[in-house]
């Protein structure tokens, strides 16, 4: 029989409405499959009685010929969206327990399609983290391991549990956040595609906020296609997000095969950096040959601001995080931790609550906004986001979309890279321009390392040119045929 | 140089809210310092006349009626609370 969890979303839509199998059996099959992969740790709650009830009511639905766009379809909600009766933690000690009485507005659109819940992904303490090292509710285990070491690999973050959880077959598709590279980076490292789209393109109303200028929802899914139905569901206008856009959302699974031909693609030389290992590049290189023998234009752009972009980003990111973190107080919800008067349980409730990552941005952010420093290092920073922007609006005047590679490395072992907090930040080296600069950008694997580890291309868009990026990913996907499977999926087989 | 030496370490832990023990203090500062140390490497960036950057969206800041249009879920909002009575969040007294 057909193993359900391996299906695409195209043809797990198609099997229920031909009714070779139901949303039952199909969502069955994915607690299975999770019950088999808890070492992972991918979940922090997983929500099968949720799930079960969802997917019921998906095969009346199927049933009456009424079904929905995403109807049925097994999805991992990451723990940074608000579910309403569902503990919502973002990761982090100081929300342990803490069951939203709402429901965020991209899990809303989702059940609104007919998803169906499974349960809610692990991350990155406040999606803080390249690693999912951060997360007080234990680390993610990537399901890929290297050929000359059984060592456990980071899944990447902030959204670890919800790449890990499409790469070992637990959910057909997941939501994550991306505030500096925290989808595209993850997908790289666990081998599948992910997608961040343009800021403002999907409501953040009801997401934990970490840094509200650079935050955004996207989706993660096996192949590209997954990704442009998840996408299409997920987006769209919500009034009760002030920086939400009011625009048409496309019809992004129907404009993915229009083809590269004629297609302007920038290859920007900022992104050469000394130190990223060969293979890489020359995997951006078979990236750029691809493109090129199919009919894209090629074009060499400069982006010349780039090495810029991640110390202003350490600047940005924790300066907004200070103040969106304020509110964990231990007064309106989550953790308290009683001091001899009000400011000291304040400072005591946050000192338990909040993990060493978290409290060292915090402080970061307050440094960077008090007096005396404001100017220094705050305006500064936000002018250098306006010169990096600027870089991108004169790059579009030549090119539709842009290819780099995705991360400078291939996944790392659990506990690499954690003695320094730098060493951490240079993941997101190619990732955080696009932020910056509030752009889109997708992950698509291209191929494996010398290791048996999947790498990434990026493509990156224009502002709300979703389409082009999942055209041009779409076409690397081909072009590369990448089918290899992580070690944790051949294991169950064998 | 050190630009967070101990009485830095504590003034930006104070304004942060985050109590630091005093064993923690050099640590705490020594990566804090390590991250301060690589974003000074903006200041080399000539910025004269450039606007700074506080949101990438050019929409304008939309504008709503200003009526009541949500409200009257006092048990939702202290749903979550450590500590509430009578339709109230409880803290410590905070006036003597």
């Amino acid at each position: 029989m057909t193993d359900l969890t391996a299906l695409s979303v195209s043809e797990a839509l198609a099997g229920m409405k031909n009714k070779e199998f139901s949303a039952v059996e199909l969502t069955q099959a994915h607690l299975d499959a999770m019950d088999k992969a808890r070492h992972l740790n991918a979940y922090i709650v997983e929500t099968p009685e949720i799930a079960l009830k969802q997917a019921a009511e998906s095969d009346k639905r199927y049933a009456a010929g009424t079904e929905l766009p995403l109807d049925g379809i097994p999805t991992g909600i990451k723990d940074l969206f608000c579910t309403e009766g569902v503990q919502t933690t973002a990761g982090s000690k100081i929300l342990e327990g803490f069951i939203p009485t709402y429901e965020s507005t991209v899990t809303s659109k989702l059940f609104a399609d007919g998803a169906v819940m499974l349960g809610k992904t692990n991350l990155d303490e406040f999606a803080m983290g390249s690693s999912n090292t951060t997360s007080y509710y234990g680390n993610v285990v990537n399901p890929w391991k290297a050929n000359d070491s059984d060592a456990d690999l980071v899944p990447g973050g902030s959204s670890g549990g919800s790449a890990a959880a499409v790469a070992a077959n637990i959910a057909m598709l997941t939501t994550g956040t991306d505030t500096g590279g925290s989808i595209r980076q993850p997908a790289a490292f666990c081998g599948v595609a992910g997608i961040r789209p343009t800021y403002g393109r999907c409501s953040r109303w009801g997401v934990v906020a970490f840094a509200s200028s650079l935050d955004q929802a996207g989706a993660f899914g096996r192949s590209v296609e997954d990704c442009a139905h998840m996408l299409k569901s997920m987006s769209g206008y919500d009034p009760k997000d002030s920086t939400s856009a009011k625009l048409e959302v496309p019809d992004f699974p129907a404009l993915i095969d229009q083809g590269v031909k004629g297609l302007k693609v920038g290859i920007p030389k900022e992104y050469r950096l000394d130190e990223t290992p060969a293979e890489i590049n020359a995997m951006w290189e078979q990236g750029i040959e691809w493109l090129r023998s199919e009919g894209a234009e090629i074009v060499d752009i400069s982006l010349p601001h780039t090495k810029y972009a991640l110390p202003a980003y350490y600047i940005i990111a924790p300066a907004e995080a200070s103040s969106n973190l304020a509110r964990y107080d231990g007064v309106r919800y989550g953790l308290r931790v009683d001091g001899q008067d009000l400011q000291e349980t304040y400072r005591k409730t946050r000192a338990e609550g909040f993990g060493d990552e978290v409290k060292r941005r915090i402080m970061v952010g307050a440094y960077v906004l008090s007096a005396g420093y404001y100017d220094a290092y705050y305006l500064q920073a936000q002018k250098v986001r306006r010169l990096i922007q600027d870089d991108f609006k004169k790059a579009y005047e030549q090119v539709d979309v842009i290819l780099t590679p995705a991360t400078p490395s291939s996944a790392f072992a659990i506990g690499e890279n954690e003695d320094d907090p730098i060493k951490m930040y240079l993941n997101d080296v190619f990732t955080v321009t696009v932020n910056m600069a509030g752009l889109p950008g997708m992950s698509v694997p291209a191929g494996l390392d010398s290791r048996g580890l999947p790498l990434g291309l990026q493509v990156i868009g224009r502002p709300f040119d979703e389409a082009s990026i999942l055209r041009t990913c779409r076409f690397l996907e081909r072009a590369s045929a990448f089918k290899a499977k992580p070690q944790f999926l051949m294991n169950k087989a064998a | 140089m050190s630009v967070m030496d101990q009485n830095t370490v504590r003034k930006v832990a104070r304004l942060a809210q985050i109590e630091v023990q005093d064993s923690e203090i050099d640590a705490v500062g020594k990566k804090l310092e390590g991250i301060i140390g690589f974003v000074e490497q903006l200041s080399e960036v000539n910025t004269d006349n450039v606007e700074p950057l506080s949101s990438v969206n050019d929409i304008p800041c939309p504008l709503r009626e200003d009526v009541t249009n949500d409200g009257g879920i006092v048990d939702k909002v202290l749903k979550n609370a450590p500590d509430s009575q009578e339709g109230f969040f409880v803290v410590s007294k905070v006036v003597e």
